[in-house]
């Protein structure tokens, strides 16, 4: 079987924050009652992770869980893992309403990493991103510039970005050119 | 003449000069000048043209309310014209030129406009240019177009880039003066996150400048301390350089930073926005000096008084030998010490008022220089700089007792309160009798949301004029605007100054009271504008009695400056006119931006290759290497035909239709939307969207269906699959898939909320290939996989399989007439499979095709196209499609819309096919006229063109269009005019002009 490729075929941009593309990566998209005891056993099962609060996310090894709206989820996983996990799903909560969707090629991937990261979102989205308001565990569903983007901290000094497949290209390129050395603001610098 | 002074400057660093260029000549600053410093230490005192009467103009201020010194910035894609020279600051290599002077600054043809002025009063050009009618376009326009106007717009693309910031804080500080730094240290000391913004480089605004003592020592010392404490704070953020340029809704305000305006460094963005949602606004944005009406108060060398001040301490400039100061405050005093003190001289003080009496005026008498009370400045001498002043009592009509000469005049007519940003967003204003200036009611703030007050105002613009008033006032706000934001932890010591004893001021609006029309027409209200105290009485005594009319007849306060200087004076001339009081006349509306700012920090990243966000398939690239002529569908971009070398675009598209046709061509389908739609209630949901019956399709089978909006107009259309019984996947138009998903789940979250429903929009999960043409099902074959014969997979069926090494969907559908498979892969491999089927169909001769040739196959067959044949006002009805629409269901989005009388009139244009009698193609979009013409002397019509193609397979033009009673009126000859002028003859056929009996996609 061919190799699956990313929109942006692993590009990685080194600025005062490092921008690059995490490559082909597992997601599904699921909706459904969050609230339901058999749709949180079945996430749990399948990932690892328990369902997680309003703007918040969880991981567990290689998975993890976001908090999209008050109906829908997305999963994180490894790429080749979502087209099983998206049927473990299904059969798990057969018999109630639902929705899980493999949209693992329907986005894109980017981790924005180094000191001033924070300050690279800042300049593209309206969400705080300040370390006040933003820390590993939180979950924004929001915009980077012109496009719907959603991102969440790996760690203190990493975000990670989806956005839609076709716009990898634009999104790269405003974080990157956020990114430019000497740009940085000097105000959410660690 | 200006100069340069041997000390002093406190901006100044001596030991580094700056070259820099003015109107081509050389001339040489220190680092930290400012480009008027500088012009002034120059002895370039004349750097504009007025915009009427191109009046010489010289410096008037020193800083964002200069309404004269606007000058051209740098060259070609760094030009940017109408650029402050008080507020940019001196780089080395900087580049400037005057603007609005023809041939040259010093000699200006305009300046003839000058001695015609008593011609051109306000309203002139109303009054004049009313008739003929068609003078205005050709000869008028053209002449005052010429002569008006004050930057040139730029013509080159701009060099540099931008940025926006997006911060969230509890306190936004908006002036870095006394007043913003005490109202944020004591916002800070209570906890809340503080951001202070400066527009200039430096902190501590006049007080520095005026000599004021804080907490005991001098207020350099308290300004510098109090700053290094808020850079150790933590929750503190300071800026310089950046402009509080307006306040929204909400909290949300924009700060202008100029990163690099003062040392340009190309790789770096020039400007940024920032962004701010703060919980509580405090404005400190301090007050504005106002000049004094006197005539020829606009002659170079004329200035406020403030300024002066600003010009010797700052930058050690001296306005010149000897310069008159004329006042109506006790304010202007501090400029005749501060000349005094650096050894200039200072013939007298003209003070409107009878007598005053304080510690300053003291002063000034102690220092040995000359105080005329209750006396006026009946004119200026001079052509193009000042050279003397005329002596008058204030009371009188001007006469002149006797002449002072001087090189400059340092005016003061008080003090107005910056109040624009607290008026952004609805602050209200209360008029201060006894300092003669509106200032901010504190008890009609901008309200938040929660009904409350988000704005504040501290120190100078709440009208507090005093240095202690100043600090209690800020020190007092600083803690409200942190308690207001939820914080209140600790509350320091506000810091102190002497009270201080001054004389009252007196309001002067017109120097002196009782001048005649020969003075009122050479005193200027609005510098920018070339507005005069005249223009405005002449308005008043035409009638214009509303502020806001008689600001659009005279243009007071309309130019770049937005009247910083020259509201008030204007509206109290005005008032004076209209015998009303000030408050009652009222002021304009003060909008964002405070001062301006470019347009590139407003478009930020939106620029060059990130302008728009481009949306690419998995094989744009593929496409792009391989001739692709882009068209734009939505933000996609689609190959509208792949040229190769030496071919015309029409060859290309003749070609890529011919041998889809004739063998066998893909199409890059990946764009068309996709929704997944799954729940116990999807099918009823589906038949309430789609005007045709979705829960009876079988599961493995596909149907074309038709969205309408609530008012019945078609809105969309696309094939729809069922996936299983809970399942349908509706395919959408490629531009409306992000429109029709968010139509489907308003309708789920508002109305139809009970229903089981889940929506995702899937559009982007799938590469989807159109594999089309006689060999489409023997290159599947080719490489192998999936049965996809006819009898496995039939037109209007799907199924999931393999396709060589992919997992593949593939739909029996066609929109082309062809033997056609659209097949979905995952999209990541999407590049893959396009290679794989390039490969294994070069043995056909496979060809990419476009969305031209697509159009072109699809109107051969007659099928409708959403944007072509509908265009918001067309019903599915109008184009024979009520096979589409159920007649069984009871309602779906449309129905009962479609029932309306105007909906179901026979006389509605109808869908045919349009054929030309001699095989050309008719205009796209041209009418169809009938007998007669209507109201407005216009032919009559009864249809129109909706899609025109050459038809490469029939080698003739076809086309669809609307007509009235089409159907009915086959084998009829209609006239379609063209904009060419001749006439194009067409008749009326079937829509469907290319295998009328499907035989060819149904194999």
């Amino acid at each position: 079987m061919s190799n699956a490729v990313s929109a942006l075929q692993g590009e990685v941009y080194k600025g005062f924050a490092t921008v690059a593309d995490v490559g082909p990566s597992g997601m599904i998209a699921l909706r459904g009652d969050l609230g339901a005891a058999k749709l949180k056993g079945a996430v749990k099962k399948a990932t690892g992770v328990a369902v997680p609060g309003m703007r918040k996310a969880g991981f567990a090894g290689d998975n993890g869980v976001c908090w999209m709206s008050p109906d829908e989820l997305l999963i994180l996983c490894p790429y080749e893992s979502a087209g099983d996990m998206t049927t473990a799903l299904q059969e798990a909560l057969a018999g109630t309403h639902h929705l899980a969707a493999n949209v693992s090629d329907a986005r894109a991937r980017i981790v924005v990493s180094g000191g001033d990261m924070r300050e690279v979102l800042a300049k593209l989205t309206p969400a705080d991103v300040s370390a006040a308001a933003f820390v590993p565990g939180d979950f924004r569903r929001s915009r980077l510039a012109q496009v719907p983007a959603a991102f969440w901290m790996a760690d203190d000094e990493t975000v990670e970005v989806v956005c839609f497949r076709s716009v990898a290209r634009y999104v790269f390129d405003i974080l990157k050119n956020a990114a430019i050395p000497g740009s940085e603001a000097g105000f959410m610098g660690t | 003449m200006s100069t340069r002074l041997a000390s002093g400057g406190r901006h100044l660093d001596r030991s580094r000069s700056v070259d820099f260029s003015f109107n081509g000549k050389r001339l040489r600053g220190f680092q930290g000048d400012t480009l008027a410093s500088a012009l002034l230490a120059n002895g370039q005192m004349l750097v504009g043209r007025s915009f009427k009467y191109h009046r010489p103009r010289g410096i008037l201020a020193s800083g964002a309310e200069e309404p004269n010194a606007l000058v051209n910035m740098g060259k070609s894609g760094q030009f940017e014209p109408n650029q402050q020279a008080t507020t940019q600051q001196l780089f080395d290599g900087l580049y400037a030129t005057s603007q609005n002077h023809w041939p040259s600054l010093e000699f200006d043809i305009g300046v003839l406009n000058n001695y015609v002025s008593k011609f051109l009063p306000s309203g002139f050009y109303y009054k004049t240019f009313m008739a003929p009618r068609a003078a205005w376009k050709h000869v008028f326009e053209p002449i005052v177009r010429q002569s008006a106007g004050l930057g040139k717009a730029p013509k080159d693309r701009d060099d540099d880039f931008y940025e926006h910031f997006h911060v969230h804080t509890d306190v936004l500080i908006i002036g870095g003066g006394i007043a913003g730094l005490a109202a944020a240290r004591q916002a800070a000391a209570a906890g809340a996150q503080v951001m202070l913004v400066e527009q200039t480089a430096h902190w501590g605004g006049r007080a520095v400048v005026d000599g004021a003592e804080i907490d005991g020592m001098p207020a350099a010392d308290w300004v510098k301390n109090t700053v290094e404490d808020l850079e150790n704070a933590e929750n503190v953020h300071l800026r310089t350089r950046a402009m509080g340029a307006g306040v929204f809704d909400h909290g949300y305000a924009l700060v202008y930073e100029r990163l690099t305006d003062h040392a340009p460094e190309p790789g770096l963005p020039r400007h940024r926005l920032w962004r701010v949602r703060a919980k509580q606004i405090v404005t400190a944005t301090g007050a504005i000096e106002r000049p004094l009406s006197f005539a020829g108060n606009d002659l170079p060398g004329v200035m406020l008084a403030g300024a002066v001040r600003d010009y010797v301490a700052n930058w050690a400039v001296s306005p010149g030998d000897r310069t008159v100061v004329v006042t109506n405050n006790d304010d202007a005093y501090r400029t005749a010490l501060a000349l005094k003190q650096a050894g200039l001289e200072v013939p007298a003080v003209i003070d409107a008022r009878t007598h005053a009496q304080s510690p300053v005026i003291d002063a000034v008498r102690e220092a040995g220089i000359r105080i005329e009370f209750g006396r006026a400045v009946a004119k200026v001498k001079g052509r193009a700089r000042v050279e003397g002043v005329g002596l008058a009592t204030q009371a009188g009509e001007g006469a002149v007792l006797e002449e002072i000469s001087c090189d400059a005049v340092a005016m003061s007519g008080g003090w107005s309160p910056v109040v624009h940003l607290w008026s952004h967003c609805g602050g209200k204003l209360i008029w201060d009798e006894a300092q003669a200036h509106f200032r901010p009611d504190p008890d009609l703030p901008p309200l938040g949301a929660d009904g409350a007050g988000f704005v504040r105002t501290a120190g100078s613009a709440s009208g507090a004029l005093s240095t202690a008033d100043v600090l209690a006032d800020a020190d007092g706000q600083g803690r409200a605007a942190a308690m207001a934001a939820g914080h209140k932890k600790r509350k320091k010591a506000g810091p102190r100054a002497e009270t201080e004893i001054a004389a009252p001021m007196e309001p002067v609006w017109i120097m002196p009271q009782g001048a005649g029309p020969n003075l009122r027409q050479k005193m200027w209200l609005d510098y920018q504008n070339d507005v005069k105290v005249s223009d405005v009485q002449l308005a008043a005594h035409e009638g214009y009695e509303s502020v806001e009319h008689t600001k659009r007849y005279t243009t007071l306060g309309m130019a770049t400056d937005q009247g910083k200087l020259c509201n008030i004076n204007g509206l109290a001339v005005l008032s004076d006119a209209l015998n009303a009081g000030i408050p009652q006349v009222g002021t304009t509306t003060f909008r964002p931006p405070y001062t301006p700012i470019s347009f590139g920090a407003i478009a930020g990243e939106a620029r060059a290759e990130t302008f728009q966000p481009l949306r690419r398939t998995a094989m744009h690239d593929w496409h792009e290497k391989n001739g692709a002529y882009w068209e734009p569908v939505g933000h996609w971009r689609r190959p509208f035909c792949y040229q190769r070398d030496g071919e015309s675009i029409e060859q290309a598209v003749l070609r890529e239709v011919n041998n889809t046709r004739q063998s066998l061509g893909l199409l890059d389908a990946s764009t068309l939307g996709k929704i997944l739609v799954k729940g116990p209630d999807a099918g009823r949901f589906l038949d309430m969207m789609y005007t045709n019956m979705m829960s009876t399709l079988k599961p493995g089978r596909c149907r074309y269906g038709l969205m309408c909006s609530e008012n019945g107009f078609l809105s969309d259309d696309g094939v729809v699959a069922r996936i299983d019984d809970d399942t349908f996947l509706c395919h959408t138009t490629s531009g409306g898939a992000d429109r029709i998903h968010a139509h489907m789940e308003e309708w789920l979250q508002t109305e139809w909320w009970d229903w089981k429903v889940w929506t995702v929009n899937l559009t982007e999960q799938y590469a989807q290939v159109a594999v089309v043409g006689p060999k489409a099902r023997e290159v599947l074959e080719l490489i192998g996989g999936m049965d996809v014969s006819a009898e496995a997979l039939p037109f209007m069926t799907w199924k999931d399989g393999r396709i060589g090494d992919f997992n593949a969907r593939v739909y029996r559908i066609s929109f082309s007439g062809e033997l056609s498979f659209e097949i979905a892969v995952d999209a990541h491999r999407g590049q893959a499979f396009w290679d794989a089927l390039l490969e294994a169909g070069a043995e056909f001769g496979v060809m990419p095709y476009g969305t031209e040739a697509l159009h072109i196959m699809r109107a051969e067959k007659g099928f409708i196209m959403i944007g072509d044949e509908s265009d918001g006002t067309v019903i599915p009805q109008d184009l024979g499609l009520h096979w589409a629409i159920s007649k069984k269901k009871a309602d779906f989005l449309g129905k009962r819309a479609q029932e309306r009388a105007h909906m179901t009139d026979p006389d509605r244009w109808q869908l045919v096919g349009l054929e030309t009698l001699d095989g050309s193609v008719l205009p796209d979009g041209a009418y169809a006229v009938g007998e007669g013409e209507n109201a407005n002397g216009q032919r009559n019509v009864q249809g129109r063109v909706t899609s025109t193609y050459h038809s490469p397979t029939l080698g003739k033009g076809i086309a669809m269009g609307l007509v009235r009673h089409g159907p009915e009126r086959m084998g009829e000859v209609l006239d379609f005019p063209g904009t060419d002028g001749q006439s194009n003859k067409a008749r009326i056929v079937s829509p469907v002009f290319y295998d009328p009996e499907g035989e060819k996609q149904n194999v």
